[in-house]
């Protein structure tokens, strides 16, 4: 690790880029008319992967630093949790614009009616209060109350993870990769919590 | 996948590939020789020959065996069934593909069928007919006619495209066989072939392989329903169900099954894939119907592709996805909730 304020800035600004080179890629792709004959479909998927790995990436960081000691991850778990909510809003913003097309009639319905439209915009919204209290300034203000707010990364991931069961077709690798990480972050807080 | 890599990515031997000249001096040879015979203008007066079409010039052609060409070529259009909607580009009928047998994504059956062998071929047919047996395609198609019919598609997932098949009633294929008064049901199977088709060896996909989907008698002798060996004016691509494929333009796309091995007739219903995969989503009837939602999203419209980005092509969808006129009495008195 490179040490001393110039090691950490570079390295913020490593993690910043990377996180963002998907939808670096993504955009270029687009440009490259890279993304098949219905790129519309290919970018709202991609950015709601993004965000729910983004989501699996910051409940990593806790059992990172338990059981790897890479206490440096601390400091980017803001980052990993803003970078969610960041993928989360461009995934609806995407279905709202490229594939509804801001038609209220069929968005009302489709956000009220649809259970994973429904499931995944709570997660959303969920994801808010932690996003505008995600500053060292909120953090010292709301004091042990923070903790208890943002206890609610639980709940969202679980409501992602539905969201994203609620995605399959035939196949369910996928999601089935994902569910056993998600049991394994959970888990390992759990064993944490029967322990202390 | 960029047009421009798409022939690198398909991975089309140049061989294969007739040149757009050669194409286009082929057909004009053909047309020539078929206005000097009295057959079209006689045998079909209301057919008009089948419309050149608009293929870039970095995109793969698929011309199909040697033993195609001269059908596929003297195929006429059939102005009556066909839809007057814009068709959709070339890139996307070849590129956008729900065919589970080579991956689940829209892309995958263009990168990984381009290999699949789809000549020499059999097709099965068996159970309640006079001449069942194990015919080969070219036998199969000796007597038919090709017309070229444009259509709408329409996906259960809510999308849909204007697509140009060539083929032919499968009424006339049904009546060949001389199905007896026992046969109620068709049940057509795609091939099974765990070499050729990656997703057959997925350990978590949870369709039943091989592919199975069937249609009621009546449906299947409707003048409407198409046994499709082309598209676009060429051979059918791998990854568009080559080389015979049903096509049912009144029912959601996943009834149109692909590269058939099998047609079986019975008296019972037939068990079809995504029915028993998820018998509360998928309906064996399957009829375009924009008044009964899929239970995870609506039906009532869809997304005609191509699509552009900020300004998404919604349509309305229609009954019987516009062919009303021409089915809607096969259903008559049955509730079509029931029977999504």
């Amino acid at each position: 690790m490179v040490s001393g304020e110039k090691g950490r800035l570079l390295r913020w600004w490593f993690f910043f880029l990377l996180l963002l080179s998907p939808l670096a890629a993504l955009f270029v792709n687009l440009l490259n008319d890279n993304l098949g004959a219905d790129p519309a479909k290919v970018i709202v998927k991609e950015l709601g992967f993004w965000a729910i790995t983004l989501l699996w990436l910051t409940l990593s960081v806790t059992p990172g630093i338990k059981l790897l000691g890479w206490r440096w991850l601390m400091s980017f778990r803001r980052m990993l949790g803003l970078y969610t909510f960041f993928y989360a809003v461009l995934h609806l913003l995407s279905f709202a614009t490229f594939l509804v097309g801001w038609r209220w009639d069929i968005l009302l319905t489709e956000l009220t009616k649809r259970p994973y439209i429904v499931v995944g915009s709570l997660a959303l919204l969920l994801l808010i209060p932690l996003t505008f209290t995600s500053t060292k300034a909120m953090q010292r203000r709301l004091g042990k109350r923070w903790k208890k707010l943002h206890f609610l990364i639980y709940p969202i991931s679980l409501l992602a993870m539905l969201h994203f069961i609620w995605q399959i077709r035939s196949d369910f690798g996928q999601q089935l990769i994902f569910a056993i990480l998600l049991a394994i972050l959970l888990g390992y807080r759990l064993y944490l919590n029967r322990r202390s | 996948m960029s047009k421009r890599l798409i022939r690198e990515a398909l991975n089309i031997p140049s061989s294969e590939i007739t040149s757009e000249s050669i194409y286009k001096q082929r057909r004009r040879l053909i047309q020539a020789a078929m206005s000097a015979a009295i057959l079209p203008a006689f045998t079909y007066p209301s057919f008009a020959r089948a419309a050149g079409y608009e293929i870039p010039d970095d995109l793969p052609r698929y011309p199909g065996p040697a033993w195609l060409r001269q059908k596929l070529a003297s195929a006429v259009r059939n102005p009556d069934l066909s839809v007057s909607d814009e068709l959709a580009p070339y890139y996307h009928i070849i590129t956008h593909n729900n065919f589970y047998e080579f991956g689940t994504d829209k892309r995958d059956p263009a990168r990984y069928a381009q290999n699949f062998k789809t000549d020499p071929w059999k097709v099965e047919i068996s159970g309640e007919v006079a001449k069942p047996g194990n015919y080969n395609l070219e036998d199969i198609l000796a007597p038919h006619a090709l017309e070229d019919r444009v259509y709408r598609l329409r996906c259960v997932e809510a999308w849909s495209m204007v697509i140009p098949w060539l083929g032919f009633p499968l009424a006339d294929l049904i009546k060949r066989f001389e199905p007896t008064s026992k046969a109620k049901y068709v049940h057509f199977t795609t091939i099974l072939d765990k070499e050729q088709m990656s997703e057959q060896r997925s350990s978590f996909g949870t369709i039943d392989w091989p592919y199975v989907e069937g249609l009621r008698m009546d449906e299947a002798m409707n003048p409407l329903t198409l046994m499709a060996v082309g598209v676009y004016g060429n051979a059918l691509p791998p990854q568009n169900g080559a080389p015979l494929r049903l096509v049912v333009p009144w029912k959601y796309g996943f009834k149109s099954i692909k590269s058939i091995v099998r047609i079986h007739f019975s008296e019972t219903m037939p068990e079809t894939s995504w029915n028993v995969t998820a018998p509360s989503e998928y309906g064996f009837y399957a009829n375009v119907n924009p008044a009964v939602d899929h239970p995870r999203w609506s039906q009532a419209t869809e997304r005609r592709l191509p699509s552009s980005l900020l300004s998404p092509n919604i349509v309305d969808t229609l009954p019987f996805n516009g062919y009303a006129d021409q089915v809607a009495h096969l259903y008559k008195g049955m509730d079509l909730a029931k029977w999504f």
